[in-house]
């Protein structure tokens, strides 16, 4: 439960805007400050972009909205088959800020982010105990489509629907199976969530071509509208650029910044620059277990757990 | 073609210099051992050969049947005459040949389908998903004359004269109601194992794209897992039709084989269901040089038109399966 608290570095924070992150290497620094800026000045939603060095590009997006609590990890730990992939994490999400779930392959990052939306009950032999919460409900007394209506996701390789882009979102907002409401009804809907994922200005004029025509970055945008126009309370991202060229990578995190301020945003990616870039809190697993959580500036750049310097270091060293 | 057989070879010869060239004299079977070089004469040999026969028996078939289908075989019945430019056409024939695969298909379609569905997103519990699984692979490869058979037995049961024609309380059991359900025991297993196949071609992520925005089962199956799969589907009930119309042994035993449509009772679509009457493929039978009427030359115009029909259900086939093709996630 220690780590419901804002961890130490936590406090830094309101001045950091200022205080350039320590021990960065210069190399790849000026890669992140190249994609960092660009992100700023598209991203930026309070008009502080262009910035110029990649400490003060990121600080310029920080969000403009307190953090606010939205799902709880309690000691969770879960289990394929007796094998323990998961082991006692506890982890808080807040909307106002992007959590970064990092570590080497088969850490259990994925399994842990499947458990949020109980995505993993669909393995016939997991098994989680200890208790997640969203907004101070444990996810297991709610409905799963409920639940998976508030905690949406998109996965790592683009899997639009094979329907036309304007039914691949209307499916989300219909019942069920059902056809209704019809197409008119659905269009302000449909456009809102296309327009919150920066998708609908390329897809306008073809709303209904068939999704899978479009460019991969453009499939991925559309299944975060599809699990944007959800209405989410948090959003689960898992490894959502590994299958995309950069520039499409870019357009996908800059997007993720801007809509941390309206939901709650998780992603998990084994691509440590792009935590760097987007995360404002890291969780560290390694072997299933939580190694380290805090701040960005704090995992990268004085990160006080051996294994954590070792990985990071590994990426930026 | 030469994939299976022809392995590449264990050292390039001495002396063949490592320059662009080297590829290709690595590619050519010039360089190949003496075994491996016949093993490839021997796979080209094969491959020519089937493209032979099946190129003279459809030659062969378009020759006679260019020279005896007339346009007015199509548009007449069966006529009993002397000879054979008396004895008229075969549209009862190409019409219970439309009428039995739209009832086998009509059948397996929505079965097919079901079992499909249920074997490649449920299963549970597995031994009985087991048994399903065996149970259609049995029927794929049973005999069609067996089924035939075992139809008999059923289709003359009281409970089931509705199906057919009774007389005096004897149940005749032949009818295109019996023919036709018989039959979809034959499309069935192709609407399984095609629509299943489709079914577990999609990738897991996709489904769970559909539970992630707060889906049932229900509700992906129906509009993201059978949509995506429609290619399958159509592909399987084409496979299934072609199926249907080329099979004689049910429709000799279970369709009464009569020449003409002969209907039973007074209501007009459900009589002729009622009732008997013969396909193509009886008609090629009993036309044939050693069959009861021998008219070759209206059992090869027959021949000819089923040729046709089953050719063009697999250049659909063909297309609609390129299509699936394009339609892939990563």
């Amino acid at each position: 439960m220690d780590l419901r608290q804002p961890p130490p570095v936590r406090r830094l924070d309101p001045g950091a805007t200022v205080t350039p992150r320590p021990a960065r290497p210069p190399a790849p620094a000026a890669d992140l400050a190249a994609g960092a800026g660009g992100s700023a000045a598209n991203g930026s939603a309070n008009g502080h972009g262009g910035a110029s060095s990649f400490v003060t590009a990121r600080r310029a997006v920080r969000p403009t909205v307190p953090a606010i609590d939205r799902m709880a990890i309690e000691d969770v730990s879960i289990a394929y088959g007796g094998k323990p992939a998961v082991r006692s994490v506890s982890l808080p999400i807040r909307q106002g800020e992007v959590l970064a779930l990092i570590g080497p392959s088969g850490c259990g990052k994925t399994t842990l982010l499947r458990s949020l939306n109980r995505l993993t009950e669909l393995t016939r032999t997991a098994s989680l105990s200890g208790r997640i919460t969203l907004d101070g409900l444990d996810i297991t007394t709610l409905e799963p489509t409920a639940l998976r209506r508030r905690v949406t996701m998109v996965f790592q390789q683009p899997n639009p629907f094979p329907m036309s882009v304007f039914d691949n979102v209307a499916y989300v907002l219909r019942e069920q199976a059902k056809r209704r409401p019809r197409r008119p009804a659905l269009r302000g809907a449909v456009e809102e969530a296309l327009a919150r994922a920066g998708l609908l200005d390329e897809v306008a004029d073809s709303l209904d071509h068939p999704a899978l025509r479009l460019s991969g970055g453009q499939q991925q945008r559309l299944c975060i509208a599809r699990a944007l126009a959800a209405q989410p309370d948090v959003l689960l991202l898992d490894e959502p650029c590994s299958a995309l060229d950069p520039q499409s990578t870019k357009v996908i995190e800059d997007l993720v910044v801007k809509l941390r301020e309206e939901v709650a945003v998780v992603i998990v990616t084994h691509n440590l620059q792009q935590a760097h870039r987007i995360a404002d809190h890291v969780a560290f697993m390694y072997l299933g277990e939580l190694v380290e959580y805090g701040s960005a500036a704090a995992v990268f750049g004085r990160p006080t757990q051996q294994r954590t310097r070792d990985y990071v270091g590994g990426a930026f060293g | 073609m030469s994939g299976a057989l022809a392995s590449p070879p264990a050292a390039p010869p001495p002396g063949d210099a490592p320059s662009p060239a080297r590829r290709s004299a690595a590619d050519s079977s010039a360089s190949w051992r003496l075994t491996d070089r016949l093993g490839l004469a021997f796979a080209w040999f094969l491959g020519l050969l089937f493209c032979a026969i099946t190129a003279a028996i459809v030659i062969f078939l378009a020759l006679q049947g260019i020279r005896y289908l007339h346009p007015d075989l199509i548009w007449t019945n069966p006529q009993v005459g002397f000879n054979q430019s008396e004895t008229g056409g075969f549209l009862a024939e190409l019409i219970g040949t439309a009428l039995v695969a739209g009832i086998a298909i009509a059948i397996a379609g929505p079965v097919g389908v079901g079992v499909a569905v249920w074997l490649s997103e449920y299963a549970r519990p597995a031994g009985l998903a087991r048994v399903v699984e065996s149970s259609v692979e049995m029927l794929a490869g049973a005999p069609s004359v067996v089924l035939a058979l075992f139809g008999i037995l059923v289709f003359e049961r009281k409970a089931l004269g509705f199906l057919s024609e009774t007389n005096g309380g004897v149940v005749f059991g032949k009818s295109f109601f019996a023919a036709g359900a018989m039959l979809s025991l034959v499309a069935l297993p192709l609407v399984v194992t095609t629509v299943r196949e489709g079914l577990q071609a999609i990738p897991n992520h996709v489904r769970e794209a559909s539970y992630a925005v707060g889906k049932t089962k229900r509700a992906t199956i129906r509009r993201v897992l059978l949509p995506a799969a429609r290619p399958s589907v159509i592909t399987g009930h084409m496979l299934g039709i072609g199926h249907v119309i080329g099979d004689t042994a049910i429709i000799v035993l279970l369709l009464g084989d009569t020449q003409s449509l002969q209907g039973v009772g007074h209501i007009p679509l459900l009589g002729f269901l009622q009732g008997t009457g013969s396909t193509l493929t009886s008609y090629v039978f009993d036309n044939a040089p050693t069959g009861d009427l021998n008219q070759p030359n209206k059992a090869y115009a027959a021949a000819f038109m089923l040729l046709l029909l089953v050719l063009a259900l697999n250049v659909m086939v063909d297309i609609f399966g390129r299509r699936s093709k394009e339609l892939l996630w990563t």
